[in-house]
């Protein structure tokens, strides 16, 4: 046999390298669409945008709602919740961002911000003012101790990053849509 | 040998299409037929218009949803505006715990025109509107005996006698159908100026009813394409990489 | 298992504990495989790439599948027309099925031509007839999943046939239904059993291939390996035929994917299933076809044994008496190229499975050929069952015992001097020569 191989050694090595690397790129072309199809599929990405009434939302107060699936605190901030959020030195912070970057500055007492936290995604307590806000009046995460404060920044614990803010807008007085 | 085995694959193949209905329909010109066979986007419109004047009044489309219309070439704020002219009933109910119909949005699906087969049945003299969704690839030839039991409401046969609330067609299986004739010439007003004629109307609602059925077989023929291409191309490497490597065996 | 000297340093640690690529080696790098194997030696390969395409695709596709009577049709048309390329996964997974049977009943008549099934390789053979029979369980289970028409009464119709047996019929049918009728946890053991029968195939293939490597590939001539002169390794020369093979294959398979990928399924299984309106012509999907016409076919009682258990058996011991087809051929002889006899019989065998496959898509009171009122579909069919267990039954035994093969070579690389024409193994002999100056 060995003779045998050493005869067309190079030609034989190159058909057989041409026919292995065509046939792993139709491998892979083939795998692509295997693996796609584990991704979101249409249904769930045609998910729109979210309307709400927030009217009924009293000051200090915030509700949770669903945009894209995904929780987000919708949260009506009182003055001094405000002013503690502005003031904070934000070079200081962990990840530093202005309250007024974060808000809409016609109406800067709705807070809009993911539910979940940057750390490892459990949902903060803290939309009712009788719940645990930690130290900073904001948000706490029961999981791993995060607080965040009355401007959703994270302020203490574990969490890398402020919490999320998404697009959204004032479609009238009382009609806030996400997305 | 090798012709053999084809021929009995393909005698397989045949008997199993023999399965099909005892009624042969006359084969129209689809222009998606065949490999490089694409839809016609103005007719999939036109036939969208049929679906809703005409047949939406009793046939559910339960799996298609507005969202789908965008491959008919319709632009995103005009289907937002379709969708509106639907009202749909809400999945969750409202704070009040009541359930409520509000416009379509994009992300709905076409609704069911009765809340269930009672109801549908109740109002059709007994008999079930099926969906349309997957009708065209629910029947043997499915396109084609559409076309020819929407445009096969004739007068009956000397003789033959029609039940109660029963119409004669000639290409439903038996000849009696509940649904009575659906289309009537001009039954549409067409956008695009195009003349309403039954035919007209029966070739355009079942290249929707196609397209509804299977809406990715455009993207379906031009992957295989590809894929065939692809596959003759390595098949040719395949061959000279085996006789190169057998060159000293033979 | 000999083992290798590997040059890689980490293959040779690994080896040393654990012998994968000394396995590897032997068995599909240097194993000697009869030179003179044709196109149909392929067949087992492509098996084994269908039967891993099945797997990747059905485990993809179980993940986006909801078996819930309520649910699961739905559920196909999210595939089909939101999941990402859901369509192509199910196109060829539901294809991928049809392919898998071609695949294999070529790969059983051609060891049928070959005797293949002759000693010593007749637990390879057994193998195979329980890979066949697993193929059908599953194939049987996956139709009912999409929850269509032919899905619900194809499963009504299967585990009906277990209310043929005497006594047990009715309380072991419900025991396999869980219920009085097809419900919903029929479709939930029968997607649990379609996801595990796959890997027990998996092992019985893996037993297939111990059971072929101990003995080596039969071979057209089907005579032993005799000289070193009559192998060549598996690698590349195999590897290099099974592509080319694998290439024309895929070049069906992808033809029935992309351009007719409904063609071998049932417009009535696009239909939701409905328990209370059975469809007009019920039909199994074609690799049923020929034991769906000996089902049928059998339409009369014996003693106290009713038509519809005797029909049931006669289509089991269809599938079953394959397993003792071993010890039914009587011949010296292995391959039909040298059993002038036998091979004429084999082709009429396989003709008579065209025909029983025929007869399954009819309706049993057709006529075949109008004009000729007694000679029905159901008549065709009892014959074609009859010769069907006539041909093993009763042609196997007799045919060894009283046919005169021709001169057998003797051995691969060595035609028969007398030889004029049979298998062209003229030119064999020469490469031989040439070989042994090289």
């Amino acid at each position: 046999m060995a003779d045998k191989e050493s005869t067309h050694h190079g030609r034989r090595d190159f058909l057989q390298l041409t026919s292995i690397a065509v046939g792993a790129v139709g491998a892979a072309s083939f795998g692509w669409p295997l693996v796609f199809s584990m991704d979101k599929s249409a249904e769930v990405k045609a998910l729109s945008s979210t309307e709400l009434d927030i009217a009924s939302i009293q000051p200090g107060q915030a509700i949770l709602v669903k945009w894209r699936k995904k929780p987000y605190f919708v949260r009506r901030r009182t003055k001094d919740e405000i002013s503690a959020a502005v003031k904070v030195e934000v070079a200081s912070l962990r990840d530093p961002e202005k309250d007024s970057a974060r808000v809409n500055s016609d109406r800067p007492e709705w807070l809009v911000v993911g539910a979940n936290c940057t750390h490892f995604g459990c949902i903060p307590t803290g939309a009712k003012s009788t719940e645990n806000r930690g130290e900073f009046g904001g948000f706490y995460c029961p999981c791993h101790g995060s607080h965040y404060d009355t401007s959703g920044r994270i302020r203490k614990g574990p969490a890398p990053k402020n919490l999320p803010v998404p697009p959204y807008k004032f479609v009238s007085d009382n009609i806030l849509r996400i997305g | 040998m090798c012709r053999l085995i084809l021929a009995v694959v393909f005698v397989f193949f045949a008997g199993n299409s023999m399965a099909a209905g005892p009624l042969k329909h006359e084969a129209q010109d689809w222009s998606w037929n065949g490999i490089f066979g694409t839809y016609d986007r103005a007719q999939l419109q036109r036939g969208l218009q049929v679906y809703k004047e005409v047949c939406s009044g009793c046939h559910a489309l339960k799996y298609v949803a507005f969202r789908n219309l965008v491959d008919l070439g319709y632009s995103k704020q005009g289907i937002r505006a379709f969708a509106k002219t639907f009202d749909v009933k809400n999945a969750e109910p409202n704070e009040e715990g009541e359930t409520f119909t509000r416009p379509g949005r994009v992300t709905d699906y076409f609704p069911s025109p009765f809340p269930n087969e009672q109801a549908a049945r109740a109002s059709n003299n007994g008999a079930y509107p099926p969906n349309l969704s997957l009708m065209v690839e629910a029947r043997p030839h499915g396109a084609d005996y559409l076309y020819a039991l929407l445009t096969g409401y004739k007068d009956p046969p000397k003789g033959m006698k029609i039940s109660e609330g029963m119409n004669y067609n000639s290409a439903y299986p038996g000849h009696q159908i509940a649904m009575s004739a659906p289309l009537d010439e001009g039954a549409v007003e067409y956008t695009d100026g195009t003349k309403a004629t039954v035919r007209q109307m029966a070739t355009d609602v079942t290249a929707f009813l196609a397209w509804t059925a299977e809406p990715n077989l455009e993207e379906r023929k031009s992957m295989g394409l590809k894929v065939m291409l692809f596959l003759f191309a390595f098949l040719v490497i395949l061959i000279a990489m085996k006789r190169r490597t057998w060159a000293d065996v033979h | 298992m000999e083992k290798k000297q590997f040059d890689n340093k980490l293959v040779q640690w690994v080896d040393h504990r654990l012998p994968v690529f000394s396995y590897m080696n032997a068995e599909y790098n240097e194993f000697p495989m009869p030179k003179n194997l044709n196109y149909f030696w392929n067949f087992g390969a492509l098996a084994t790439v269908v039967l891993v395409t099945m797997i990747v695709t059905g485990i993809l596709l179980a993940m986006q599948y909801t078996p819930h009577t309520t649910l699961a049709f739905g559920s196909i048309e999210r595939i089909m027309r939101d999941v990402n390329y859901g369509w192509l996964i199910r196109y060829i997974h539901a294809n991928g099925a049809s392919m898998f049977f071609i695949v294999v009943y070529i790969h059983i008549f051609r060891g049928l031509y070959y005797g293949s099934y002759k000693a010593p390789r007749e637990l390879l053979w057994m193998l195979g007839v329980v890979i066949l029979l697993l193929m059908m369980a599953t194939a049987f289970m996956g139709y009912v999943l999409p929850w269509g028409q032919m899905s619900y009464w194809g499963a009504q119709v299967i585990t009906d046939f277990f209310t043929a047996i005497p006594i047990i019929g009715n309380p072991l049918t419900e025991w396999l239904r869980g219920d009085f009728v097809i419900d919903n946890a029929t479709l939930n053991r029968f997607f649990s059993l379609h996801y595990l029968l796959p890997f027990v195939i998996v092992g019985v293939v893996a037993l297939h291939v111990i059971a072929l490597h101990v003995h080596g590939s039969n071979n057209p001539d089907g005579i032993d390996i005799k000289e070193p002169q009559d192998t060549i390794p598996f690698n590349p020369y195999f590897t290099a035929k099974d592509s080319v093979g694998l290439g024309v294959f895929l070049i069906i398979f992808a033809f029935f994917v992309f351009f007719a990928p409904n063609y071998l399924g049932h417009p009535d299984n696009y239909i939701e299933a409905n328990p209370l309106a059975t469809p007009a012509h019920i039909v199994p999907e074609w690799y049923f076809l020929p034991f769906y016409a000996i089902l049928r076919s059998i339409t009369f009682d014996i003693f106290f044994l009713e038509a519809k258990l005797l029909g049931v058996i006669a289509m089991g011991a269809a599938v079953m008496i394959l397993l003792i087809v071993p010890w039914l051929d009587t011949s010296k002889v292995r391959s039909a190229r040298y059993r002038p006899l036998y091979r004429i019989f084999f082709w009429v065998l396989l003709v008579d499975c065209i025909i029983l496959g025929i007869v399954g898509v009819k309706s049993p009171s057709d006529l075949v050929f109008p004009g000729i009122s007694w000679f029905d579909y159901k008549t065709l069919g009892l014959i074609g069952t009859i010769y069907y267990f006539g041909h093993f039954l009763f042609l196997m035994p007799v045919l060894g015992l009283i046919e005169t093969p021709r001169p057998l070579p003797t051995s691969i690389s060595k035609p028969v001097i007398s030889l004029s024409s049979g298998g062209g193994s003229a030119p064999i002999g020469a490469a031989a020569a040439k070989k042994e100056k090289a």
